[in-house]
């Protein structure tokens, strides 16, 4: 698609004005910021969110027989139910957590300890991010559960027959992957994962931080056992998360952490449980953060994931084609179903140097292993530059990017 | 780029692309490896000493360009030098990545072409990674030695 062609319904420069640090200068540069992927900017209607909670309805949740406490009790819960409604499920079936990372391992750490069994098996994908492999390395050491590692092939798409032959002796209790890689831009067809892990008795867990931001994610249809996600990403604040978790496997897992309104009794002697959610959210939770995850998701359900997924479409078909079309730059990841992350590589130029001379043209990209780093090796690299997008990335900055690029070709053939 | 003729000098991008001391010295008398497991860069120094003074140096840099060419350009100023010679640059090295400051000193004639990297915070740790190397290095030399 070419740059003049833009998106029906879809006001770029109408959403860029949303966003109060798309202004700022870097390097005396227009910002152009390409690194969504890990960490999104904030609407000015998050940040009001926040400022008017802290400012008007702000006291402890759950606890005060005052009006403070009730009305942001009322925000709290209220930022539930958006959780709640955005992924087509039950509220007590969202536990606020701190991010992605921590909804993973409070399952590795809950569901783990008490459902899995030495010999029982946990598979991830050769594509996760940290933050869905060593949470299971841990339980593996922990429990004496085999984690076993299913292969993807070199498009960047999971490996069906190797997924077959990870389940073929029966022993996989779950299956542990991401439904957007962070890295290859992969989308997993999570439909027909959660049917295949059903069929052979096992759960399924979906890390949804990349996943949740680009399209609509309905767990019902789905079906998804666990699924988690970090506001962070979803242009909400940083410290608060969502873990979604069947009710029935809510139910019967025991607390992850202990503390003030997870209990239903405390004695000396001994304590009970509450009920799901507030079982998994010991101590005062991330109150304003919760808030302004609620706003985060006002705001792009008011544009609609079929724009954005329309946009994001259009902005990585352009971007795939313009980093192709400059010799020496390599795109990885070539999935069917891919989405707004492009990590590539520049020959004979480490991504830390590409990452520095496009900073310096006020161009943001990540450079390194993006918490990946078995794939990066699993690739033959030993780290790529990320270029990845968001509602307020343009046209415009691609070709600014590719402009950037040759810029650091020519440094680099001095 | 002018914008970044502070960081990447000619001197850098040339040992970068053509460095002066790379390999795997052998024999050697001593040899440390140093990693960076936020981007992979890896470097791998051997010394081999003549009467405690190091009279040969290579590295093997899997890095960036300030890496590889950090790596290089600490080769040349350190052959020839003692322990304690090559602690005290070394100090004085970290000192000028941090605050960007030109030691007087004759051996910083080449080294100066990375005080630009003062600028880039991030980007610290690809100069000063050889120097950690090759003070590990003679650190386990010196055990030798000792022990």
């Amino acid at each position: 698609m070419s740059a003049a062609v833009k998106s029906v319904g879809f006001d770029v420069e109408r959403i860029r004005s949303d966003f109060p640090i798309l202004s700022e200068l870097v390097h005396g540069k227009k910002l152009v910021f390409l690194d969504s992927a890990a960490s999104a900017q904030k609407p000015r209607a998050v940040i009001d969110a926040m400022v008017r909670t802290m400012e008007t309805r702000y006291a402890n949740v759950h606890r005060g027989l005052h009006w403070m406490s009730e009305r942001c009790s009322d925000d709290y819960e209220n930022a539930r139910d958006k959780v709640a409604a955005f992924l087509n499920v039950a509220r007590e079936e969202i536990v606020f957590v701190r991010n992605a990372t921590e909804g993973i391992n409070l399952v590795a750490q809950t569901f783990g300890r008490t459902s899995l069994k030495p010999g029982d098996a946990v598979v991830v994908s050769e594509m996760e991010h940290h933050a869905n492999l060593v949470p299971w390395q841990m339980l593996r050491d922990q429990q004496g559960v085999e984690l076993r590692i299913v292969k993807i092939t070199d498009a960047g798409e999971i490996d069906w027959d190797d997924l077959e032959r990870q389940f073929a002796d029966g022993r996989v209790r779950l299956l542990a992957v991401t439904h957007m890689s962070n890295v290859l831009g992969t989308y997993t067809p999570v439909e027909r994962l959660a049917k295949f892990a059903h069929d052979r008795g096992a759960r399924i867990l979906l890390d949804g931080a990349q996943a949740v931001v680009h399209r609509a994610v309905d767990l019902r249809a789905i079906d998804a056992d666990f699924y988690v996600f970090s506001g962070h990403k979803l242009y909400g604040p940083t410290g608060i998360g969502v873990l979604y978790g069947k009710r029935a496997l809510l139910d019967a897992m025991p607390p992850f952490l202990g503390g003030g309104d997870m209990i239903r009794s405390v004695t000396y002697a001994a304590s009970t449980w509450a009920e799901p959610p507030y079982r998994f959210e010991a101590g005062t939770p991330a109150i304003v953060e919760a808030v302004g995850l609620g706003a985060a998701i006002d705001y792009v359900q008011a544009i609609g994931f079929e724009s954005i997924a329309a946009h994001e479409r259009s902005l990585t078909d352009h971007a795939m084609a313009s980093l192709a079309s400059i010799e020496g730059v390599h795109t990885l990841g070539h999935a069917q179903d891919r989405g707004g992350v492009v990590a590539f590589t520049v020959d004979g130029v480490h991504a830390h140097d590409v990452a520095t001379l496009l900073d310096k043209q006020g161009i943001a990209v990540r450079a390194g292993h993006h918490c990946a780093e078995p794939l990066t090796h699993r690739l033959g690299l030993e780290s790529t530059a990320r270029a990845s997008f968001g509602i307020y990335t343009t046209h415009a900055e691609i070709d600014s990017l590719a402009a950037g690029l040759r810029r650091v070709q020519q440094v680099f053939s001095r | 780029m002018s914008e970044t003729d502070d960081l990447y000098q000619a001197l850098i991008m040339e040992r970068a692309r053509s460095p002066h001391h790379t390999g795997a010295l052998d024999p050697f008398d001593a040899e440390a490896e140093g990693d960076n497991p936020m981007c992979g860069d890896r470097v791998r120094i051997r010394v081999a000493y003549d009467h405690e003074l190091i009279s040969r140096f290579q590295h093997e840099t899997r890095g960036c360009a300030i890496c590889v060419s950090s790596a290089d350009l600490m080769g040349d100023a350190v052959i020839g030098k003692s322990g304690p010679e090559i602690a005290e640059l070394a100090e004085a090295f970290d000192a000028m990545v941090i605050d960007g400051r030109i030691p007087d000193r004759s051996e910083f004639a080449d080294l100066r072409a990375l005080a630009g990297i003062h600028a880039y915070r991030s980007r610290h740790r690809c100069a000063i990674l050889p120097w950690q190397a090759l003070r590990a290095a003679l650190g386990k030399a010196m055990e030798y030695q000792n022990g």
